[in-house]
Parts: structure tokens; sequence; C-alpha cells
């Protein structure tokens, strides 16, 4: 089995924080991290090939740094690492990302599996998945919490609000994985050296013959326009007396402020 | 693709310098100037008053004013109901279509769901189209994918609303490559601009700890996925009246690859990981014994939150060490924390600063709990949370 | 001079801080309280492949030398001491294993303490021999092609979980030091028992174990180095102990600090901050000079080890003045902490009982200042 994962850099978001001034994040010293939900796509895929043969592929589109990401796949024990990373891709929107990804992934050949985490931390869109399998032309299954090989096809069990799914698909599939799924293993020092050796191939919007236009911010249709930081009371306000109106107002603040 | 700043235009005010992102403006001559770090993203155009920096972004191959109405795409429960998600987005897009003077629709798809249609039109949709399929029967990304791209392709509405639900989300972000649309994941607010019809997108990002209002400019529809619970539900009157339309659809069984095997109800909410709660319902020596503990589960159900407890009453025995919150026990930083009677001990407190937003319950004024929480109650647990359940529940129609 | 790490150095760094904010600090309370060893945090380090850091590659080790050996030593301490302890006891078997051992030898005992498959635990401490190696009392009998061993060892830390033993005894008790002897025991060895694990002060969770030695018969080539040279063994190996003293002494001090430090900016008394009152502020100042300080001792000492320089004297004063610090500042943080510090609610009661035990192990504060002072004389002799 073929597996392709992607899977994203982003800044730690328990690190992040606001300049009050500006209203803009603070990047400084913010550490980059690998997506938690992308450790647990590695992990399925790793075991995925572990138990019944094929490879392991790790991919992220990002600047060189995004790199790290890749090292920690093929630590966790990936066989080979790509870098789609290119000036023109910078401020893509999801919806190029997905065609940057997807060309990258039908460059590298043939793929039975694609994987990705549910969903970036940062962005919190989860949208890149359904659009690579859009790309590709072929069946998404997103939120899952375990997947079985079933002859030529998968068994996958999915997440949803109140129920647990499964369903069959044929391959190749894309699915998307829920942290549930798995719990990551931490590889050792001695497959993180390993891995900071190995060769990690690079390729820009020539290798992966993408259009430009439809990458980065013109390919993108949507535009932020306005980053503010959201405004808690910060004095705290301070119910009292009768028990059922004091949880009526805290449960309208809530509401108001779009917490629950 | 272009960003230029209209020197005589710029009257040095620096808005456009707190707007940019990416610290890609700076001050020449008290004039705007970009420097490398720019990637056009236009913020400042958008913040500039005076119309100095205009982002010319070259035309577009879409008429854009071909496309006209405001659609919802609707979602029916397993019992056959119209979710309450549809009503709230109806509520919300209706609002939105009144600011511009056109139709609200929704898009119902299922099997043998026509009755739905009178929900939708009660709870104040113009129109409902009604696509009724054995093959719809769940949702599965495939069909309803393709119906929903054959009606927008037909019908050119301006904007398409679905809920940000596992089926909403999994289904617009689908839609919207196919389309080739931009999309808005997960939003918390919307408004309309009522002169260019542009719908702006607010919606939680870096871990909530930024709002990021989004724009589609170019593309149509506008497509806006919906976090449940954030709109409010509208009024329901069983005597409006919508236009009805059913769809008739071909959908061969056999041409779709996925198939449902099983469904099974999810019974262990509440017992979902601490660290990856988004609301955390913490109990502490506020309670008289262990049976009162059932008040906390009763709010964390209502909520969908993980439970976790004070040290005491884990050193007393009630609960497990692995649900313990606080510096010897898991550090959490959920959206919202309610803490229960929790005295707000440092080391308590230490692994609960990351919420976003605490709240406090407490019998004692004084309890250092107090000083950390955005909002507190001063009250005994034992009323205080059989009455947030009930206003929760109140609150969300059920 | 150069304080810098290097690439694979400030990634094994960033490996074990990664594991002890995640696994090792949310339970080293709770493991001290209960008292039982904590396997799951050996298995861990084991995974981590954190055992073989200076051991050479063709015996599965990373090479990577005493410094780095001491910098993870400080930090396993740092978020939980026992397994910080345990990772230290067990180089005391690995280590001369890998400096006199045979290859053989190594093949068989070295490569599996490498991976952590096995623990080691290192027996020179008798009731009547602790800072004096030379009245070892246990005896070694030979006996065709083994050696009989018969005696009692007590305070062996690791002793009970470790399968690899490293013992000292004496072939001829009237030669004293020169009949000394180094043997490789595995456990299960018949005639090898446990007698009463030592109920402590502190470190409950690290087993300090009785070694009864009843005709207990090793075969001739499990002895380490030579017969009669087991006094060279067991300074090397001290030497080396010492140094992972005063690693665990900063890990565990640094621990104490950050305590210390955190709660004094969080207490209000007299309508502020205590760590506004200049006698808060001057404790915290000497407490973190001190540690400092004691960070460059082991650091420098461990250096001229890697450069295959004499290190015991470097080693034996940064024993001497970590365990000594390590004391003073537990029992501060205490002080800070008032009185919640003296409540099990918060780890630094705890951090100041086991502070005394580096005072004790690998030689008295006395012991440490006679080696210092031999030494001295020896380099001054006029």
């Amino acid at each position: 089995m073929n597996i392709m994962v992607c899977v994203k850099q982003i800044p730690d978001t328990s690190e992040v924080k606001i300049d009050p001034e500006t209203n803009t994040i603070v990047r400084e010293g913010v550490p980059s991290v690998i997506n938690p939900a992308d450790e647990h796509a590695i992990e399925a895929a790793v075991h995925l090939v572990e138990e019944h043969g094929g490879k392991v592929t790790v991919m992220t589109m990002g600047p060189p740094q995004a790199e790290d990401v890749l090292r920690q796949g093929l630590a966790m024990g990936a066989d080979e690492a790509i870098l789609v990373s290119d000036r023109c891709f910078a401020a893509s929107d999801t919806l190029a990302t997905s065609y940057v990804l997807a060309n990258a992934i039908t460059h590298n050949n043939n793929f039975d599996l694609v994987l990705t985490g549910k969903q970036a931390l940062d962005g919190d869109t989860a949208q890149v998945p359904p659009g690579i399998a859009e790309h590709l032309g072929i069946p998404q299954v997103t939120s899952a919490i375990g997947i079985e090989v079933e002859e030529d096809r998968l068994r996958v069990k999915r997440l949803l609000e109140e129920e647990f799914e499964t369903v069959e698909v044929p391959m190749p599939v894309l699915i998307s994985c829920s942290s549930q799924i798995n719990e990551p293993r931490r590889p050792g020092i001695k497959a993180k050296l390993m891995a900071k050796r190995k060769e990690i191939k690079v390729w820009d919007h020539h290798s992966i013959e993408v259009e430009s236009c439809l990458c980065g911010i013109e390919g993108s249709p949507t535009r932020v326009v306005r980053v503010f930081a959201p405004t808690f009371e910060t004095d705290g306000e301070r119910f009292e007396g009768e028990a059922s109106d004091c949880a009526l107002a805290v449960v309208n603040r809530l509401v108001e402020s779009k917490i629950i | 693709m272009a960003l230029r700043v209209e020197d005589n235009k710029c009257i040095g005010c620096e808005v456009c310098v707190h707007a940019c992102p990416y610290q890609a403006i700076e001050m020449v001559d008290e004039r705007a100037t970009l420097n490398e770090a720019c990637i056009l993203c236009g913020a400042c155009a958008y913040a500039c008053p005076t119309g100095a920096i205009v982002l010319d972004r070259g035309d577009s191959d879409v008429d854009i004013t071909q496309y006209e109405g405001i659609w919802v795409v609707g979602e029916v429960t397993s019992e056959g109901t119209m979710a309450m998600v549809t009503a709230e987005l109806i509520g919300e897009g209706g609002r939105l279509a009144a600011e511009i003077d056109t139709d609200l629709s929704v898009v119902l798809m299922g099997d043998d769901i026509r009755h739905t249609a009178e929900q939708a039109a009660g709870y104040g949709a113009d129109r409902v189209f009604v696509v009724d399929h054995p093959a719809l029967a769940r949702y599965r990304t495939e069909p309803f994918t393709r119906v929903m791209a054959d009606l927008i392709e037909e019908h050119k509405p301006e904007i398409v609303l679905a809920g940000a639900t596992s089926m909403g989300r999994d289904l617009a972000a689908r839609l919207a490559a196919r389309l080739k649309v931009g999309m808005t994941a997960d939003c918390i607010e919307l408004r309309i601009d009522p002169e260019t019809r542009m719908l702006e997108q607010t919606r939680p990002a870096f871990g909530g700890n930024l709002l990021a209002t989004i724009l589609c400019e170019q593309t149509r529809p506008q497509m806006a996925s919906v976090r449940p619970n954030t709109m409010g539900l509208p009024s329901f009157d069983e005597s409006r009246e919508a236009e009805v339309i059913e769809v008739p659809v071909e959908i061969e069984e056999g041409s779709i690859t996925t198939k449902i095997l099983e469904v099974v109800r999810d019974e262990s909410r509440s017992a979902r990981k601490l660290v990856e709660a988004d609301i955390i319902v913490g109990g502490g020596r506020g309670f008289a014994d262990k049976q009162q503990l059932s008040l906390l589960d009763e709010l964390a159900e209502q909520l969908g939150a993980a439970v976790g407890f004070s040290r005491a009453l884990v050193d007393q025995g009630w609960v497990s060490s692995t649900q313990q919150i606080g510096q010897s026990g898991k550090i959490v930083h959920p959206k919202l924390y309610i803490a229960c009677g929790i005295s707000g001990a440092i080391q308590h407190v230490a692994g609960i600063t990351g919420s976003d937003c605490i709240v406090a319950i407490n019998k004692d004024p004084d309890a250092p709990i107090f000083e950390v929480a955005h909002y507190g109650v001063v009250g005994d647990v034992a009323q205080v949370l059989p009455a947030m359940t009930e206003a929760i529940k109140a609150r969300r129609g059920e | 001079m150069d304080f810098s790490l290097t690439e694979d150095q400030t990634m094994i760094v960033d490996l074990v801080k990664q594991i002890g904010e995640d696994v090792l600090a949310p339970q080293a309370s709770e493991i001290a309280e209960r008292g039982e060893f904590p396997e799951e945090n050996i298995e861990l380090l084991r995974e981590m492949d954190l055992f073989g850091i200076p051991v050479p590659e063709e015996y599965g080790g990373l090479d990577m030398g005493f410094l780095t050996w001491g910098l993870v030593g400080e930090l396993l301490s740092y978020y939980c001491s026992t397994t910080g302890s345990i990772f230290g006891a067990h180089m005391l078997a690995q280590y001369p294993i890998m400096a006199h051992g045979t290859d053989e030898q190594k093949q068989k005992y070295l490569v599996p303490m490498t991976t952590g498959e096995h623990i080691g635990a290192f027996g020179l401490t008798e009731p009547n021999a602790g800072s004096d190696a030379g009245a070892v009392s246990t005896k070694a009998e030979l006996r065709g092609d083994r050696y009989a061993l018969n005696g009692t060892k007590v305070f062996i830390s690791n002793a009970g979980p470790a399968q690899t033993y490293v013992i000292l005894a004496n072939l001829d008790p009237e030669k004293g030091t020169r009949g000394l002897t180094a043997f490789i025991v595995e456990k299960g060895t018949p005639g090898f028992e446990f007698g009463k694990d030592e109920k402590k002060m502190g470190w409950d969770a690290l087993p300090n174990c009785e070694l009864i030695f009843r005709d207990c018969e090793v075969p001739v080539e499990n002895v380490l180095y030579r017969p009669g040279r087991g006094f060279r063994v067991a300074m090397d190996t001290l030497g080396v102990g010492r140094l992972g003293m005063a690693v665990g002494a900063v890990g565990l001090a640094q621990a104490a600090f950050d305590a210390a430090i955190l709660y004094a900016q969080q207490r209000e008394q007299f309508g502020k901050k205590i760590a506004e009152f200049q006698a808060i502020q001057f404790k915290l100042a000497d407490m973190a000079t001190e540690i400092e300080l004691s960070r460059l001792m082991y650091q420098k000492a461990a250096w001229l080890k890697d450069e295959d320089e004499a290190f015991e004297k470097e080693a034996a004063m940064a024993k001497v003045y970590s365990s000594e610090m390590v004391s003073r500042v537990t029992s501060e943080a205490v002080q800070i902490h008032g009185g919640v510090g003296y409540t099990r609610e918060f780890p630094v009661e705890r951090y100041m009982r086991e502070a005394k035990l580096f005072e004790i192990v690998e030689g008295t504060s006395e012991i440490q200042r006679g080696i210092i002072a031999n030494r001295l004389l020896r380099e001054n002799r006029i």
C-alpha cells in the first residue's frame, strides 16, 4: 500500500500572543510545531504499512523551515519526505493549498491512500482534505477514528456529533484522521538522528506543474481583511442572589459572547 | 495583481499599519509604503478610510451579478426532522436576505423527507428545494455534493450557508473545491454590506486567540459554514408558507463508491479526553457527597463537555487521578472552564489559566477562584448547577 | 570555550524536555508517594534510547559522551527525581563493564543495558564498609572455574528490578583493597537473594535493597578487569558516580527553585507579592547562583572525562558542592513557600527530604573533601 500523508507546520497556538497595540499575532519567539492531528495521520499510515506492507511518504507545503515536520514524520517511520515549497505558494487559502497538494501527490506517481489530520489547529477549517480529494477526483472520508483493510477496500469508522458511522470505500481514497484514531508513537533519539540525516525532496511549482495563477494569493478566492483579538471581561462579572437568576444570567453571557 | 498607494489620498493616519497582519507597511514621509513582507492580502486596502490603498485584482471571469439569493444547506436528523442548526441558519440567512432584499431558500436532501419543508417554512424560509431519494437517506459526500453542485449551477445563489457540523463541513469543503469558490469554515458572525452584497464572515483562528474577518470577493456563491449555537433560533410560526420545489434526481446506488455499514450512537460524550476538550466542567470540595457529582455530569452532557476534578476530590478517593486538573494533575486549556465548588488553590488555578473563559461557582464570596473568573456566581453548586443545566436546555430549544 | 550545545545535543535535550513535561513531571509526586519502582518511566527511557548515551555505537549506544549524559540526567532529575536516580544508578553497573569489560562481557551485558532491556546496579556498600572500600567483607573464593561469593551488601540502588549487578568482593580480606575484585552477577543466580528494602526518609520509589550472597557461584569469565584489581574498577566507577550525583542534585535543586520563584510571584502578603520583598529576592538570587555554579562544575568535570583527562578531583568537587547546595536550596524553597511548603500539597517538602541523600551516598561530603585534598596535595607536592 502506497500512502501519502499530508502534514502542516503551525505556530504553537498555546504560545500565541497578541500584540494589544496592533491586534496582530506576535510571531517572534513562537515555536513552530507539527499540527497535532497530523501526527495521528502519520501514525495511522506507519501502522497500516507495518501490518500490510508498502511505503509511507510524508508531504508538506510550506517554507523551507517546514522541513522540521517532515523530519518528525521520518522519525516516526515514514520512508520518504517531500517539501512542496515555492514563494508563489505563500498565502494560499484552502482552495489553492488543496490544488497544490493534489498536484504534488499526482506528481509522486501511484498512491492508494492519502491520509491527513482532520483539521489544522491554526486555521481550524478542515477544508483542505476534502479539497485535495476533489482535485484528485477520489472519495473522501473525514473524521476517521479507525481504519481497517478489507481486501482492496477500506473500512473506516467515523466520529460524528452523536454517532459512530462505519463506511466502506474502495482505494484510492482520502481519509482525514481525528485525534481519537490512535496514540502517535514517540520516536526515540536514534530514529530522530536517523531522520535528521535523511534526504528530503524539494519541489517547486515547476516540478509539480502547477499554474502559478492558481496558487498563492492569486489562486485564493478568500481574503482575510481584518484580524482582531476577541475581548473578554477582564475584571470578571459577579452574580449573586437567587440561584436560578444567576444561572440564567451566566448562560446568557456565555451565549452572547459566543462561547457556547 | 497589484497593490498601490495613491499618495494624494493618503493622509498618514497609520490605520493600515495596524491593519496589516504581516508588518508590511511602514510610514515614509507620512505616507504608507509597502515593504517586501507584503503578500498582497489587501487587509490595508479594506481598512484604509480614504481609499488611498487600492488592491487591483485584475478582471474576474465570473459575472457576479448573475448570482442572486441566499441558500441554506439543510440537515435532516436521523429521526427525520429538520435539524436545529438548519433552523438557526434560516434565521440568520433570512436576516441577511432582508438586508439585501432577496429570498432565502433551503435545500433539504434525504429519503422521505417532504414533510420537513413545512418546518423550514415555519422558521421563515421563502423557498424550499426538496430532494427526495433513497440514496440520500444518510449523508454521504458523493451524492450530496453532486446534487448541491447541480442545483447551484442551475440556480446561481450568491450566498450558500451550511452548518459547521460533521456533515456541513465535509460537504461544504468538497462543494467549494468543486465549484472553485471561496469558502469560510466555522463562522461565528456574518454581516453583509448592502451596497456590495459582500458577505463579511468572521471566524476564530489560531486556537481562538484571534478572530478573522474574511471576504470572497470575486467568486460566487460566497460559501460559509456556521458554528452551531452561535446565531440563536428564529421564532417558529406554523402558519408561514414557502414555495416548495421538488427536485427530481437520478442517482444510481451502484455509482456511489461509499457504503455505510453501521451507525452506532455514541454514549460517551462526557468521557472525552480532558486535555482535548473545548469545554470542561470541574468539580471540587463544594460537593456534599459523591452522589452529588452527578450534577456535574448533567451539565457536561448538555454542553458536550469533559469533566475534571480538583485534587481534593481525588484525595478523598471519590474520583480517579486521571481526571485531576491542576499543577500536579492535567494542565488544560479549553475554550470554557466551569469551576464548580472549587476554591481556587494556586496549584489548581495554575492548571486552568490557559482557558479562554472561566466561570466560577462557589458559596464563599471570597474564594480565590473568583479572581481569575470571567464570570462568577456566588451560590451553592446544588442549586446553581441544575439551574444552569436547565437554562442551557431552554436556550437550545430542547 | 564554548557553552553552546551541538545540534544532536539540542535534539536529545528537547526530547527529554518533552517527555519530562508530558509524562514524567505530572506523575513524579504520585510515584514518590506510592513508593513503587516506576516501570512505565523506565520503559519510556528505553523507547527513547536514553540508556546508552556515552556507550560506543558498536555496543548499541549513541557515543555522545558524559556531558550529554549529564545534561539528560539533570533534566530527568528535574522532572522526576526518582527516574533521574534510577538513570544515574544504572550507569554504575554500565560504566565499569564499558570501561573494563572484555568484548564478550560487553556483548553479553553492556548491550542489553544500553538498550535498557536490562537495568543495572552496583554493589559496593556493606554494613561495615561504605566510604572505606578496603573494608569490604563479602568474600570471593575460587572453586574450579567458579568463584563462590558470601556476604551481604546494603543500600544498593536499583536492586530488585535490576538484572545485572556489578559486585565488589574480596579474595583475601587480609590484603584489604588489593584483594578487592569486581564480578558481574546476574539476577537469579543461585545463592543470590534480596534482603529487606530500606524504609527511608525519602525516595520511596527508589529501591535500596540488601543483597545476600550465600555460596553464590559466578563463572570466572564474569570477573571484571582482573582478580585483585577491583579497587581500580570501584574507584573509576565512583568517579562517574560522583558526576551522576552532582547532575541529580542540580536537577532537583532547579525543580525546587522553579517551584519557589513561581510561588513567590503568586503569594501575596501585606498587600504585595512576596517576590517583591528583598528578603525573598536575596534568597532567590543566592539559590540560582549556587545552582548555576554547581551546573558549571559538573559540566566541566564531564567535559574533562569526555576529553579523556583526569576528572576525579573535579567530579568530587562537583559532588560535594552540589550535594550541600541542594540541601540549602530545597530548604530555602520550603521556607519561601511558608506553611504550604511543609504540606504534601506542594512538592518542595519532598525535594527537601530527597536532597539530604546527596550528601551521604557515593562517598560522604567528608570523604569527598578527603579525595579533593589528596589530589591537591599530590598536585602541589613540594
